[in-house]
């Protein structure tokens, strides 16, 4: 029996059909997400046609919605979400990075790991036992405690000016953030955990104090926590269902944050299932391209932010 | 031993033998009908279809998935009937590719259902009251307006929020063609339609959750079918109707609203029932409809059909109370008889 000799490539490696093969099955499932985003946005557009020819620009400018004599305007919504998500956002991420930080740098190994495991957990209850959470009890906590309290003590600031009912703005930003929340922890506590551990020894050799390590170590993670912001404020930004439940859906435009008010998403799944009329149908498409063409908006505004934070370098903690 | 290819054959013909006797078996059972449309009336809906198909073999299938998929469906043809609160307009109707008929099969109310701890008497409103509430000019529960409907009684010094439907629905169309025949103001600002756009107060989606809003705030007030606020023990409100008598929603009161309005339905019988003329009918009452093509192009699936509206009207309104549905009047059974003999059979017209 002869062996047969080794088959050693001679200048180049010849092109092997399955690696050929794998690459592009490969390539191709990555272009079909392009394909399916691109479909998305052509059937949107599309179907958001009609309302863009009719109203224009006005949609964005104006703040009627009445589908009987079909006016459109979509900017309560436009507000709403903006809002909601933003306070969301502001009421949530002091306590989550802090919270984050103690997970990662002061907790003891163990009590961290379970403590994140349990947040974790968290972002996995489904949101609409959220918005069950935030009208069966946040809002009798709401309305017998803390708004009486806040227009009593506040009440001059036209934010806290109105009824205490317990749902509204108030009720949606607090649901959004306990929802947000985990989101915000997980990742930030990854990426501090992922700083490299001589950064801090050198700035405690140095004479630093213990805070002033966490300073610099937060300064290094500070792409990544970015990067956890722009999921959580998307995330913020799509919520419907929980939003639904407790905001109110008034088309109502207050700066109190006790009043009810709306969000793009929650109309969208107020109004879909019954709008027969074609103009209706399709001012709801085009409020739903509105939080797409937003939501991109904002991620771009985001991705810039960390851009500009890391002086223009490709952080890998910035690809959260 | 079998060959690979002997075994091969015989499964593919196995397949197949099976296949052609269960299509068979399908083609000499029982006719099946399907249907789509408000979820308002699914509860009797679903016993009808129980009950006939244990009578007949007829197997009815009914999703249901709103008034507006319904009309969507039939105009599509996907289903052979459709179920809509909120009767078709005529330039619905006109969409349609054929004549469609409305059956309207039994009739709801939609209550004031409200939360007033400490309020033990029954509340007393007018359709001014009413109407006020809603477009926000009364903003308190002691409002003399309110004291004035309800002498005697103390009302609390809270603020009112008035809760409507968020999403679409045959309820609010009920609703708002009460408030736009009985409130010119109304009729101007804000019309009557399954969604509109409502001057104040918060919204709630689904029966459920305007019933929930009001169950869970004190001061709360909002319109709901009936069976719904009996369901959650809801305290409602009496009306005061067209005649100027203070009535109690009972399906009694719902199905007088429906006699009361008889000779406008026999015209035409998407005539709105709200605002009834009779002295003991519930002002916010509405009946909910089938709608059934004039010209059935099955013959079998429209003599199934046909057989089984007759049924509804006879057999089938006896189940109603049960459920709390009215039953409807004599009156309205003829009109609906009437329309069933238009109804044509592969081109013969239905008994």
């Amino acid at each position: 029996m002869t062996v047969a000799p080794l088959a050693l490539p001679a200048r180049r490696p010849r092109a092997v059909t399955a690696d050929v093969l794998y690459r592009e099955v490969l390539r191709a499932a990555a272009a079909c997400v392009l394909v399916v985003v691109a479909v998305i946005v052509y059937q949107t557009a599309r179907g958001a046609g009609p309302a863009l020819h009719t109203y224009g620009a006005r949609f964005l400018t104006g703040t009627e919605w009445d589908p009987v004599a079909e006016h459109f305007g979509a900017l309560p919504y436009v507000f709403g979400t903006l809002v909601s998500s933003l306070l969301a956002l502001a009421l949530a991420l002091p306590p989550c990075v802090g919270a984050a930080v103690y997970l990662s740098e002061l907790a003891a190994p163990r009590v961290g790991e379970a403590m994140a495991f349990l947040i974790e957990m968290l972002a996995a209850v489904p949101s609409i036992v959220y918005g069950l959470w935030g009208l069966f009890v946040l809002a009798p906590w709401l309305r017998a405690g803390i708004e009486p309290w806040l227009i009593a003590h506040l009440g001059f600031l036209p934010l806290f000016q109105g009824f205490p009912f317990g749902i509204g703005m108030l009720n949606a930003v607090i649901v959004l953030a306990v929802m947000i929340a985990p989101t915000i922890i997980s990742i930030s506590r990854e990426v501090l955990l992922a700083t490299p551990g001589a950064l801090r020894e050198a700035a405690l050799a140095l004479g630093a104090t213990r805070s002033e390590a966490l300073g610099v170590t937060l300064r290094v993670a500070r792409p990544g926590i970015l990067g956890a912001v722009i999921l959580a404020l998307g995330r913020a930004l799509g919520e419907t269902m929980a939003v639904t439940m407790v905001i109110g859906n008034s088309n109502a435009m207050s700066w109190s944050l006790l009043s009810p008010s709306a969000t793009m998403s929650s109309v969208i799944a107020n109004e879909f299932a019954e709008a027969t009329g074609k103009l209706h149908a399709s001012a709801l498409i085009e409020i739903a391209l509105v939080l797409f063409a937003l939501t991109v908006l904002v991620n771009a505004v985001a991705r810039l932010l960390v851009y500009w934070t890391t002086g223009g370098r490709r952080h890998d903690a910035a690809r959260a | 031993m079998p060959t690979r290819t002997s075994i091969m054959r015989g499964t593919r013909a196995a397949i197949a033998l099976a296949l052609a006797l269960a299509t068979g078996a399908a083609t000499a059972s029982a006719q099946s009908l399907t249907g789509a449309g408000a979820t308002f009336p699914y509860p009797i809906y679903s016993k009808w279809f129980d009950s006939y198909r244990q009578k007949t073999g007829v197997e009815i299938n009914y999703q249901s998935i709103g008034s507006g998929g319904g009309i969507q469906q039939v105009k599509a043809g996907t289903v052979d009937f459709g179920a809509s609160d909120a009767a078709l307009s005529d330039v619905q109707l006109k969409d349609m590719p054929r004549r469609i008929v409305h059956i309207p099969t039994v009739a709801g109310a939609v209550v004031l259902a409200y939360n007033l701890p400490g309020f033990d008497a029954k509340l007393k409103l007018t359709p001014e009251l009413v109407t006020a509430i809603y477009l926000g000019k009364i903003t308190t529960w002691n409002d003399k307006r309110l004291a004035a409907a309800n002498p005697g009684a103390s009302m609390p010094a809270a603020p009112i929020l008035a809760v409507h439907r968020s999403d679409g629905s045959g309820t609010t169309n009920i609703f708002t063609t009460y408030l736009a025949r009985v409130s010119g103001e109304w009729k101007q600002l804000v019309g009557a339609a399954t969604s509109v756009s409502w001057p104040s107060g918060v919204g709630g989606k689904g029966n459920e959750g305007v019933a929930g809003l009001v169950r869970q705030t004190p001061g709360a007030i909002g319109y709901i079918e009936l069976a719904y606020a009996k369901q959650n023990q809801l305290p409602y409100a009496q009306l005061r109707n067209h005649a100027g008598n203070f009535v109690e929603p009972t399906l009694a009161s719902i199905t007088a609203a429906v006699a009361g309005a008889a000779p406008l339905l026999a015209k035409d019988v998407r005539s709105p029932i709200a605002d009834s003329p009779a002295a003991d009918a519930y002002p916010i009452s509405g009946l909910t409809f089938l709608l059934v093509y004039q010209e059935q192009k099955d013959p079998a699936k429209g003599k199934a059909l046909v057989e089984f509206l007759h049924w509804a009207m006879h057999d089938g309104q006896e189940m109603a109370a049960a459920l709390d549905y009215a039953r409807l009047p004599e009156a309205i059974v003829a009109v609906n008889e009437k329309t069933l003999a238009g109804v044509s059979v592969g081109g013969k017209a239905g008994k």
